[in-house]
């Protein structure tokens, strides 16, 4: 049943700039959790540094605002702590891929159940305007004034090549592709990976809300089997004068998430687990 | 029964079973009623190299290790070589037949036909091992009835055939060592058995600080393996679905602390174990700890640095760096058990200092506690204290009508809830905040949060663990030491004082925040004061110079990687005029 979303309410100065991709996300992700009935101390939001990093000081959820990059070991310290907390993981590229990329292979070999919402605007906005690891080659910015020498990263294919359970891309620009994809991945068992695309109209000059609204198309409106990694992988390909968008890869195979294959069948919560010193005797005495 | 005080010593190759021979004569040892002591050298390396296992017993608790041998069981010619010169007069040596091919002839030894009487009673030449265990175990005039049962222990996860196996190759090296050995020997343990050290478990440093962790309720343990930490999470790592807890190899140490992190802000009690490499990528996971109040326990097993420096080799050298490590100001604890004893109790402790003061706390142990076996008592485990610190009862949950993570307290401390367990939500940061735990840049609100945290550091300060204290009260020289080196002073005081000296050690569990009025009495006492650690820079006397103003009056350091002992504690006070050895 829905939760009145006003619950979310809270009363916070937002700085992000006008006409930020964030504005969209974070209603379209607000609406989503209400509308699946979570209530704000249901949902756990890990938050890395950045100016994505900043959406969960805007409304009220449980929050851990961590270090630039470390979102997702955060996120599964805590998803196994207390799997009843929703647990879903926000950042910007520049946390997500460059800082905290390590995390990224390793969050989608173990599969953590985890939400991890991806917000790309292929720039630095927070420190203005560095190059970020999905910044098109050639890309003139601050630090690469003479165009970036990098091709851009491809977080949809990486995410696919790690079989990863649920690989997603969206777009600030459509709400209701974006919220139908999040309400999936939430309930998706096991790591949910979102790239969202969106523009920031202050330091990414190229990539407008334009330039996307251009070129995005979605796949599954044009018959792709979430299914099927072979043509996931074929589709990640594309870039330019087109970028698909929907659910790439979904994947059915029963993998199990990272905390059955850690605790088993362990139903208690490891947060509700007494501490007793007594029970390691048996253990102890393995050593007269 | 005179006082009995033996030294044997294992070395072969790595990979050659070295550890097989050392564990079985170990656990024998302390079911024949000894005190023990035993350290492993070994190198980075999975085969050749040269390693030993040195094992000391005696009728009384042992805390170091000697320089002279009664035995020496060589399973390669460089052990031989190089180990000789070690023995004491009457010395016996055990060597491998098949493999060493001694020069000249070697006094009082007994050339064993190791893999041959393996394969032969054992069914496997590697059996050789328990062969030589069990020579060995005969020429020192064991019970052999103590051996089979310490076997029949040791092996019996593996089926009975091989205990079967083990027991006999035992019995064909003992019949051998009868039948062959017609030297002397000096170490006979016949009959020894003061009944002191009787249903003694044998645990090693990492295995105390393991267990001292799982009686804490340590919940969570996350990390990249390192040694000399390794053994810690492997134990941990093992005991992981007899107890309710996870243990999680991170991709690196930046993962490890972050994932300990998450879980403790979530409500385990949680751990991370690293040497200093892996430290230094912990640091800014410690000051996100400091900030955001973050009950956390690092264990930081220490080995000679810089960067990857001897991996398997033993130093102290992390002390200044524990203690200043992260950028920004924040309390922490620092704490540094001295034998495997006291590392059960300290880590179980850290665990309640960590969530008392809502802080990081880092164990500094190191290579040669870490891998060194003790003889110690079953731990009480009724005496082990869980306290939680301000954790928001369901009935205060209930009654919020908000909820501030970092409300600001007389005590600096503010009552604590979970994610899940209050309404209003939680809200934690690494940035600095409200009482509300949102981001804030107000110059005003900053100074109280800073001044916040630190009354947690005062208040710790009068919580805090003071020196242990050994020897001769009001000592003409107190060796104020801590960590491992104690052994080798506590020993060097029994030495000195026995041939009339005045001679004092005294360790300090807790560094940080550092037990001041304890250090002034213990300097007002002494007639002079000399600190011992295993670093090249005298850690412990700058720290003691800051943050007392106290300054002692000479320093034995030893950083080659290897432990010391009482010998060079006492050679080097000879050496440095602060001792007129008789």
């Amino acid at each position: 049943m829905a939760v009145d979303k006003k619950a979310y309410n809270l009363d916070r100065e937002n700085t992000w700039c006008p006409g930020c991709g964030n504005f969209a996300i974070m209603e379209v992700f607000i609406n989503t959790l209400a509308g699946m009935g979570f209530s704000p101390h249901e949902v756990l939001v890990v938050s890395g540094i950045g100016q994505a990093g900043k959406m969960p000081q805007h409304f009220r959820v449980n929050t851990m605002h961590v270090l630039h990059g470390r979102i997702l070991p955060v996120a599964t310290g805590a998803s196994l702590a207390d799997h009843r907390l929703k647990v879903i993981a926000v950042g910007g590229d520049g946390d997500g891929y460059a800082e905290g990329g390590n995390h990224l292979i390793h969050a989608a070999r173990r599969n953590v159940d985890v939400t991890y919402l991806v917000h790309n605007n292929m720039v630095y906005g927070l420190t203005k305007g560095q190059a970020s690891p999905t910044s098109g080659q050639g890309t003139q910015t601050p630090t690469t004034p003479n165009g970036n020498p990098l091709a851009g990263l491809n977080p949809i294919q990486l995410a696919l090549g790690l079989k990863t359970a649920l690989v997603a891309r969206s777009f600030s620009g459509d709400k209701k592709q974006l919220g139908r994809i999040l309400e999936k991945a939430i309930q998706k068992p096991g790591f949910a990976f979102i790239d969202i695309l969106q523009p920031c109209p202050s330091f990414n000059k190229i990539n407008t809300f334009k330039w996307f609204k251009d070129r995005v198309y979605d796949i599954n409106d044009e018959g792709h089997d979430p299914g099927n990694l072979e043509e996931a992988f074929r589709l990640s390909q594309e870039w330019g004068e087109n970028i698909p968008t929907g659910i790439f890869y979904d994947n059915s195979d029963d993998r199990p998430g990272f905390r059955e294959a850690l605790l088993g069948s362990l139903d208690q919560p490891l947060v509700e687990e007494d501490l007793n010193p007594l029970a390691i005797k048996e253990i102890m005495e393995e050593h007269l | 029964m005179a006082d009995l005080d033996y030294s044997l010593k294992i070395g072969g190759e790595a990979g050659q079973g070295i550890n097989t021979i050392g564990d079985i004569l170990c656990k024998a040892f302390a079911e024949q009623g000894l005190h023990l002591y035993a350290y492993q050298d070994y190198y980075s390396r999975v085969r050749g190299g040269h390693n030993f296992y040195q094992i000391r017993i005696a009728s009384f608790p042992l805390y170091s290790f000697s320089s002279k041998l009664e035995l020496l069981i060589a399973l390669d010619k460089a052990s031989l070589d190089l180990h000789e010169n070690e023995m004491k007069a009457d010395g016996v040596i055990i060597f491998d037949q098949e493999k060493i091919d001694p020069e000249n002839n070697v006094p009082n030894s007994l050339a064993l036909p190791m893999a041959e009487l393996g394969k032969k009673h054992g069914g496997k030449t590697v059996m050789g091992n328990t062969v030589a265990a069990g020579a060995a175990w005969q020429i020192m005039g064991g019970n052999p009835e103590i051996l089979y049962s310490v076997l029949s222990k040791l092996f019996q996860g593996k089926g009975n055939k091989i205990v079967e196996a083990n027991i006999k190759a035992a019995r064909a090296g003992s019949d051998y060592a009868a039948e062959n050995f017609s030297g002397r020997c000096t170490c006979n343990i016949k009959g020894a058995n003061n009944g002191n050290s009787r249903n003694s478990m044998v645990m090693t440093g990492n295995e105390a600080t393991a267990l001292g962790a799982l009686a804490a309720g340590c919940r969570f343990m996350s990390s990249y393996p390192m040694t000399p930490a390794s053994g810690v999470m492997q134990y941990i790592a093992r005991q992981a679905g007899r107890l309710p807890l996870a243990f999680e190899q991170a991709e690196d140490e930046i993962a490890a602390i972050n994932m300990s992190i998450g879980a403790a802000n979530t409500g385990l009690r949680s751990m991370v174990g690293t040497s200093g490499s892996g430290f230094s990528l912990m640091v800014e996971g410690l000051s996100y700890a400091g900030i955001s109040e973050t009950p956390l326990v690092i264990l930081l097993g220490q080995r000679p640095g810089p960067a990857t420096g001897m991996a398997t080799r033993t130093e102290q050298g992390e002390l200044l760096f524990s203690i200043h490590a992260g950028n920004g100001e924040f309390p922490r604890a620092v704490f540094a058990p001295a034998t495997a004893e006291d590392a059960f109790w300290i880590t179980a402790h850290a665990f309640n200092i960590a969530e008392k003061y809502q802080v990081p706390v880092i164990i500094l142990s190191d290579q040669h506690l870490a891998d060194s076996s003790y003889t110690v008592k079953p731990f009480d485990l009724n005496a082990v204290t869980i306290d939680r610190g301000n954790l928001l009862n369901e009935a205060e949950q209930g009654e919020l009508t908000e909820y501030n993570r970092y409300q600001i307290t007389d005590s600096g401390i503010s009552p604590r809830a979970f994610p899940g367990q209050v309404k209003q939500c939680v809200v934690i940061t690494g940035n600095e905040h409200l009482e509300s735990g949102y981001s804030t840049e107000n110059p005003e609100i900053h100074t109280k949060m800073v001044d916040k945290r630190i009354r947690k550091l005062n208040r710790m300060a009068d919580d805090v663990k003071t020196p242990e204290i050994y020897g001769k009260q009001n000592p003409e020289t107190l060796l104020l030491t801590w960590g491992s080196s104690y052994g080798a002073c506590r020993e060097a005081v029994d030495l000195a004082n026995a041939k009339g000296e005045k001679l004092q050690a005294a360790y300090l569990p807790q560094l940080w925040p550092l037990p001041n009025d304890q250090i002034q009495d213990l300097f007002k006492q002494a007639n002079r004061v000399v600190t011992v650690e295993m670093n090249a820079t005298g850690q412990l006397g700058r720290l003691l110079r800051i943050e007392t103003g106290l300054q002692p009056e000479y320093a034995i350091l030893k950083y080659d990687g290897r432990p010391m002992n009482a010998d060079y504690v006492l050679a080097e006070l000879e050496q440095g005029g602060v001792f007129p050895w008789q």
